[in-house]
């Protein structure tokens, strides 16, 4: 048995008792028990993970090998054919084919890979903008923090869904053109967290010590307040690929995206829309894939929130 | 022995016939690595005016205690599951819900540990004392609450209560917030005020003056109190008996002189040497070694035996029943008689 | 101490409408060069063979005489006056009344949804914390994150195949009666209860485990006092951030649910105008929804102030 030389000033609260009951080893969990009661469902999420490998990462990466039909063109002699399970279906298209003989299923497995670059580049490009101009407002204050800040405001403020509209009715849509309009959109997500959070880490004795040994503030922003944020920078993100996802397509379906023919998830549920009546896969399928993708991104990062436990505040829309 | 706090000195109050009888008290917790024993049959009596501490380290289910006998342990996981309060001739785990809300705050009140948190950030403190006024007494007019606000205020000497009654909780020191929970929690002379870990969040010179003012409310009122401290200081201030409590049970107890005098059991001698003590010259505090044990798997035995420096064969195996050492100084130990720590 | 607050409160105003009106300046510049980037809207507007007297008349009349300076200072001047020119599409008509025959379908459909987003998003939330753990949580959690991942235009074509088409109910486009309300202000409420239900059980978690809840369940306070007095004043405060988002769009249109059930608001509106590169109605309508947002912050911003006793303006941290 290990001897600690703790002094028995027992740090007791009101909570203690409930405490104890949670902690089999006799370590005192410093945890309120709604907490606790979270914890507890702290499961892994693996049916959300295997959704996310294999309904958008695998498609995404292996689109060429897996797939026997070319998702630009199609058969027009096999134009709306239903999927395989009713009348007229056959294995040929699984999931049916849309009004101009193209393969849903491999549209889909096309659309995967649309979904993952944009959300990808995107993210990455607004988390280090974001973190970049967060980290330097948290830390620096004065009138750095009021620049940014009110850049923040700016761009929240801005009337996304019209400006893409604008943008692609002047210059066409094109994958750069999404990329961009989202990513303007989101970093300023990450600012505003990045920000806050550098705000109370600032704050801290061991950043304050960093300060008077007369650290480098560029230094102390990579070695001390980074990592701290880090945490947060991983659920935020997770939480952003599924906003993204369901940005990208809502443009896309409203023709402000990805232009056709591409196969991205939003333009195939546009493709269909006025099919609804007599050929419902054509829009069912791609909008399934990205309620699926989305809803395990949003099981993801909620369990990677609880597991991380950045503090972070959900806020809705996060 | 010598202490640095005077020894209590009101154990002269008459002692009348216990107003709060508690009868081998249950009260498990249900969680998902099994049933915590946080409270595992605790029976003790508190006459009115007079003060009964309970003492024991974190972990050791006296808060639990204290939650139960106002029943509101955390639900779903908290559940008494046996044994008897009884106050006003009536057991109070029988009531129902809504004559138990009946009973809190009327007849037993508690002032909970921190009082940074302990009052709606949200609310004036005129309005949270309002309710506290009004629940047991709904007809009260506007006029009569504002009243009697102002006096529950004055009778925990709060300075310009007028003023006061506006001001929202971030605006008063913890001090005063933690006045003002004993003002709502008096409000109605209660006959037992429970008060957990009432001073710990407190500045250690605020502390003193608010047990005084407790000391002071029970001799205007005659309420029976019981504190629920980690802190031997404040025993030695406020009460007149003391019970020790280990791992859901309690160990020893007896009146405070004794106890701090002449413990019977080591757990409660490890507990006092534990202090830290201003007059010896020692850079280290003296502590218990080991953890309490797991409230899910307890021995069979006494309980703190693992811990035990004197523990025996017998103390492993047997559970100890209760030695009677005087009259009022009852000891759970093997070894209360031989005293082996004594000389230590 | 009210005058206090006044003051305090009226200084934080004057910051932040300064604040605003550069945020809705940089709006105005990013706007009006979007536009310009287009190329010359007389290519758009004018026949091919337009003679060019003719061409001159029309610069003359959409003001796309001069410099892009010029043609800033000009839009900034008559726009501050409510001027955003008429409507390239409309021409009989000024950008701001077409904006304004639209509103009040766009309102009437926002007051629809956010009275479902309330009456559905904040009771669930706060019966979710409430009842933790029963399986009414586990259908409101379930609720809320369908709501949270739903592309609301693939949720809106199947309501249309399932109860409009299917069984011929509702109507699925434009507006004609009450029903055709339903449908679209569902699709639009989904992801406001999904969010509020979200953030009234976390925060209402919060609360109910806290000491002061404990205390009033001290006082001897009935079940529904403790809950919707003492648990729930607290826990409102932060999802009010939440409710400048519906505001907004209930103002400015959902553009993308529009879309779909042909909804003549203000959201159809900039589909329409910007595909038709309509710039004054774009233009317009930019700057009203940037305004709509940096009000309704600045709104919720005082309301905080007041509803929360412990936050001071100004030196509240961007939320």
């Amino acid at each position: 048995m290990s001897v600690r030389n703790q002094p028995a000033r027992f740090q007791s609260d009101t909570d203690e008792a409930l405490e104890l009951g949670f902690d089999v080893q006799g370590h005192p969990v410093r945890r309120p028990w709604w907490k606790i009661w979270r914890k507890r469902n702290n499961r892994i999420p693996w049916v959300s993970i295997a959704v996310i490998l294999f309904v958008l990462v695998l498609p995404a990466l292996l689109a060429d090998l897996i797939t026997t039909h070319d998702p630009l063109r199609g058969e027009l002699a096999d134009r709306l054919a239903p999927p395989f399970w009713m009348e007229g279906g056959s294995m040929t298209y699984p999931l049916g084919t849309d009004k101009q003989g193209r393969d849903i299923l491999t549209r889909l497995i096309y659309g995967a890979r649309i979904s993952l670059t944009v959300s990808s580049i995107t993210i990455l490009i607004g988390a280090v903008v974001g973190s970049t101009l967060g980290l330097l407002a948290g830390y620096f204050g004065g009138w750095v923090d009021r620049f940014v800040s009110w850049l923040i405001d700016t761009f929240l403020s801005l009337p996304h869904v019209l400006l893409a509209l604008v943008i692609v009715a002047a210059i066409g849509p094109s994958f750069v053109t999404i990329v961009a309009i989202i990513a303007v959109t989101i970093w300023a997500s990450f600012a505003r967290q990045v920000r806050g959070e550098t705000l109370s880490v600032r704050e801290t004795e061991y950043v304050a010590r960093a300060r008077v040994a007369g650290t480098s503030s560029g230094k102390i922003l990579l070695r001390h307040v980074l990592p701290n944020v880090a945490n947060t920078l991983i659920v935020l993100a997770t939480l952003q690929v599924g906003v993204v996802i369901l940005e990208e397509s809502s443009l896309s379906f409203i023709g402000a995206g990805i232009p056709r023919p591409n196969p991205s998830w939003g333009v195939m549920v546009a493709d269909g829309r006025d099919q609804i009546l007599i050929s419902w896969w054509i829009s069912f399928f791609p909008g399934l894939a990205i309620l699926l993708v989305v809803l395990s991104l949003n099981l993801l990062g909620d369990w990677l929130r609880d597991f991380l436990d950045p503090k972070m505040r959900q806020r809705g829309q996060s | 022995m010598s202490f640095d706090q005077p020894v209590g000195t009101v154990n002269d109050v008459a002692r009348s016939a216990p107003v709060l009888e508690v009868e081998d008290l249950r009260t498990y917790l249900y969680t998902r690595w099994g049933t915590t024993k946080a409270v595992d049959g605790v029976s003790f009596t508190v006459g009115s005016g007079e003060t009964l501490g309970i003492v024991g380290e974190s972990g050791s289910g006296k808060s639990m205690l204290a939650l139960s006998l106002v029943r509101l342990t955390p639900e779903p996981a908290g559940k008494i599951v046996g044994g008897r309060v009884i106050l006003n001739g009536r057991n109070l785990l029988d009531l129902t819900d809504k004559q138990m809300r009946a009973v809190r705050g009327k007849e037993i009140s508690m002032i909970l540990q921190d009082p940074q948190q302990s009052l709606n950030p949200v609310f004036s403190i005129g309005d949270q004392l309002a309710e506290a006024i009004r629940v047991h007494e709904r007809d009260l007019d506007d006029r009569a609450t504002h009243e009697r606000s102002i006096d529950a205020l004055k009778s925990v000497h709060v300075p310009a209560p007028e003023r006061r009654l506006k001001n929202f909780p971030h605006q008063m020191s913890g001090g005063m917030k933690q006045r003002i929970v004993g003002a709502m929690a008096m409000a109605y002379h209660p006959q037992v005020l429970v008060a957990d870990e009432p001073t710990t969040a407190l500045d250690v010179t605020i502390q003193a003056q608010y047990l005084r003012l407790l000391k002071d409310l029970q001799r205007r009122t005659g309420v029976a109190i019981i504190v629920i401290t980690h802190d031997f200081g404040v025993i030695a201030e406020t009460c007149d008996r003391v019970a020790v409590m280990y791992a859901g049970r309690f160990v020893e107890e007896g009146p405070v002189e004794e106890i701090f005098d002449q413990p019977r059991h080591p757990y409660t001698r490890a507990l006092l040497d534990s202090r830290p003590k201003v007059d010896v010259r020692s850079t280290r505090l003296q502590s218990i070694e080991g953890q309490p044990p797991s409230l899910i798997d307890l021995p069979t035995g006494c309980r703190f035996a693992p811990r035990c420096f004197y523990s025996i064969d017998r103390c492993v195996a047997e559970y100890p029943p209760w030695f009677e050492i005087t009259h009022a100084h009852t000891a759970g130990c093997w070894r209360s008689e031989e005293v082996p720590w004594a000389s230590r | 101490m009210r005058s206090e607050k006044g003051r305090l409160v009226a200084r934080y105003i004057m910051i932040n409408a300064v604040r605003g009106l550069l945020t809705i300046f940089a709006v105005s510049v990013l706007v009006f060069s979007l536009a310009r980037l287009t190329g010359d809207p007389i290519d758009v507007l004018a026949p091919v063979d337009i003679s060019r007297e003719d061409e001159a008349a029309l610069r003359e009349r959409w003001g796309l005489n001069g410099s892009v300076t010029e043609q800033y200072v000009a839009f900034v001047s008559n726009a501050s006056q409510g001027d955003f020119g008429p409507s390239f599409k409309y021409p009989s008509e000024s950008a701001v009344s077409v904006i304004a025959e639209r509103l009040p379908a766009s309102i009437s459909l926002g007051l629809v949804a956010t009275f479902l987003t309330l009456v559905i998003g904040v009771p669930l939330g706060i019966l979710s914390a409430v009842k933790r753990g029963t399986w009414l949580d586990r259908i409101a959690k379930g609720l809320a994150l369908f709501g949270q991942s739903v592309p609301e235009f693939w949720l809106a074509i199947m309501l249309i195949w399932f109860v409009a088409v299917r069984w011929n109910v509702v109507p699925t486009s434009g507006i004609s009666g009450w029903q055709s309300y339903i449908l679209p202000s569902i699709v639009i409420s989904v992801f406001g209860i999904a969010a509020l239900l979200r953030l009234f059980r976390s925060a209402m978690l919060e609360t109910l485990g806290s000491e002061y809840v404990k205390l009033a369940r001290l006082k001897g306070l009935s079940e529904f006092k403790v809950v919707w007095k003492h648990a729930l004043k607290p826990a409102s405060i932060a999802p009010l951030t939440f409710f400048g988002g519906i505001a907004v769009r209930m103002l400015t249109g959902a553009t993308v649910v529009e879309i779909v059930f042909a909804w003549p608001g203000v959201g159809y509106l900039a589909y329409e105008a910007a595909n038709a590169r309509d710039f004054p109605v774009v233009q317009a309508l930019a700057l009203f929804t940037a305004t709509v947002i940096i009000v309704m912050n600045l709104l919720i911003d005082i309301t905080y102030a007041y509803v929360d006793p412990r936050v001071r303006l100004g030196q509240k941290a961007i939320a």
